[in-house]
């Protein structure tokens, strides 16, 4: 049992936190409940909930267990990646257009990125860290692919990325490179990172186009991730941060229980 | 070796122990299985009219579901494995599952529909048990070879391909567990309607004949 923890950032909560009055209005009964009637009544609470393997909620000892589990299988899924193995590619009659859509708010209330003033930053073990603009980074060298992208939810469509290889990009920064996460920082404040194996892939770049077109406002403009083995969640869009760092930070979605890993 | 000890002392029951608790831990990672991947499947359904129950399904959110998924997969398959090498090592399958003649198989699906089957022997699988027994098992190894596939479909992408890719794949499992529920009906339903077999299932039921058995 871990106690009382620091309220998460949650799409499934109130923003503006619980209503207190309740607690203050019947504080005398609260200070008459007998504390060992409670602690008898949480552990077969606690027994029924493992018998029955219901879920008690998104906090407690079943959810701890959990996101335990899915800690565990981060490692499985670190010892099964394989990091010279190429996903299977596509010709360009695959390619959906545009690309599916998909993030936790309506494609309506995308909020558009200014190219213009936009820059990506760059922080944490990285030599040098200048900012880039989209210019500059469309000075680097283009690598294309069409691979397929895969939702944590089930379904999948076919798409054709260009734009920067990671492994470039960090190498010609400066990047430490045996450091363990790339974290990326997002306009709308989602967060993302990668373990530096999956960052170092062949098919992991910093996309600009889509089926050789900039990509447009929904799906990540000016500049997203892109990397054919992880789940679609994974690919952050509208990057405006990149720090490479050694300290594990939680992210968007594993926040909310999702695996972190979450490799295809 | 046994033949040293008492015939007293060696008494092998219908369902040895080390059976019965892969049984059991096979029925809870069944029920964990099957209803977080309910969970799972609501988020993006194959069938458009086919939405499971909210009261059916395990966890809160969907990554909810696919955290009980992903820890029910671990029991599945360590249990899976192990009672599949018990059931070669030990004989159990060859004694107790097959053979599955043909001639067997018509008469007691015969006798089955028309509510005839006899079940006065449990240590005797009838040919209709036996088929389904075997299926199920197969199904079984199916299913945990495409979800497999569906957890790392571009590190097993050979796999993949060969099962037709990643949206095939997923219809098989789904159908896979479309039959081990339908199974689990059948099966639930019998073991009801004989609890007999229930009860051995926890004491381990009857004790049998070593010679009768290797003979049948």
């Amino acid at each position: 049992m871990s106690g009382i923890r620091s309220p998460r950032r949650s799409l499934f909560r109130p923003k503006g936190g619980i209503d207190q009055s309740i607690l203050r209005e019947h504080k005398a009964l609260i200070e008459r409940i007998d504390r060992r009637k409670v602690l008898r009544g949480t552990l077969s609470l606690g027994a029924l909930s493992l018998l029955t393997g219901c879920d008690v909620g998104e906090t407690g000892p079943v959810q701890n267990f959990l996101r335990a589990v899915s800690g565990w299988n981060d490692k499985v899924q670190e010892f099964i990646f394989r990091p010279d193995h190429l996903a299977p590619t596509y010709s360009e009659a695959d390619v959906v257009k545009p690309p599916r859509f998909n993030a936790h708010y309506d494609v309506e209330d995308v909020k558009p990125v200014d190219g213009s003033t936009w820059k990506l930053e760059l922080s944490g073990l990285i030599a040098d860290k200048r900012p880039w603009t989209a210019q500059q980074l469309a000075q680097l060298p283009e690598q294309s692919m069409i691979i397929r992208h895969i939702c944590v939810e089930g379904w999948d469509y076919i798409g054709q990325w260009s734009g920067v290889n990671l492994r470039q990009f960090l190498e010609r920064v400066g990047a430490d490179l045996t450091a363990k996460y790339v974290f990326f920082r997002c306009a709308d404040d989602y967060t993302e990172s990668l373990d530096m194996p999956s960052a170092l892939h062949a098919q992991t770049m910093l996309a600009t186009k889509y089926a050789g077109d900039p990509i447009t406002d929904p799906f990540g403009f000016p500049l997203r991730l892109r990397t054919a083995t992880k789940l679609g969640f994974k690919n952050a869009k509208w990057v405006t941060g990149i720090e490479v760092t050694n300290d594990f930070q939680e992210t968007f979605w594993s926040k909310q229980g999702f695996n972190w890993f979450a490799g295809i | 070796m046994q033949s040293t000890r008492p015939a007293e002392m060696h008494v092998r029951r219908l369902h040895p122990l080390p059976l019965r608790i892969m049984h059991w831990v096979n029925a809870i990672a069944m029920l964990i299985m099957i209803s977080s991947g309910w969970k799972i499947y609501n988020d993006d359904v194959i069938l458009g009219w086919l939405h499971f129950p909210d009261a059916l399904t395990l966890g809160h959110w969907a990554q909810h579901g696919l955290q009980w998924h992903f820890f029910g997969m671990w029991i599945l398959a360590l249990n899976g494995i192990a009672y599949m090498t018990y059931g070669l090592v030990t004989g159990r399958f060859r004694r107790m599952l097959f053979p599955i003649r043909w001639r067997e198989l018509l008469k007691d699906m015969y006798d089955a529909v028309h509510f005839r089957l006899a079940h006065d022997d449990p240590t005797h699988y009838n040919a209709v048990q036996r088929l389904l027994y075997v299926g199920i098992l197969l199904v079984g190894v199916v299913i945990v070879i495409t979800g497999l596939v569906l957890w790392k479909p571009i590190q097993f992408s050979e796999l993949t391909a060969l099962l037709g890719g990643f949206q095939t794949v997923r219809i098989i499992h789904f159908l896979c567990m479309s039959a081990i529920v339908l199974f689990l009906i059948v099966h639930v339903t019998l073991a009801l309607l004989v609890p007999r077999t229930l009860v051995a299932m926890v004491t381990g039921g009857p004790a049998i004949n070593e010679m009768k058995a290797k003979a049948s």
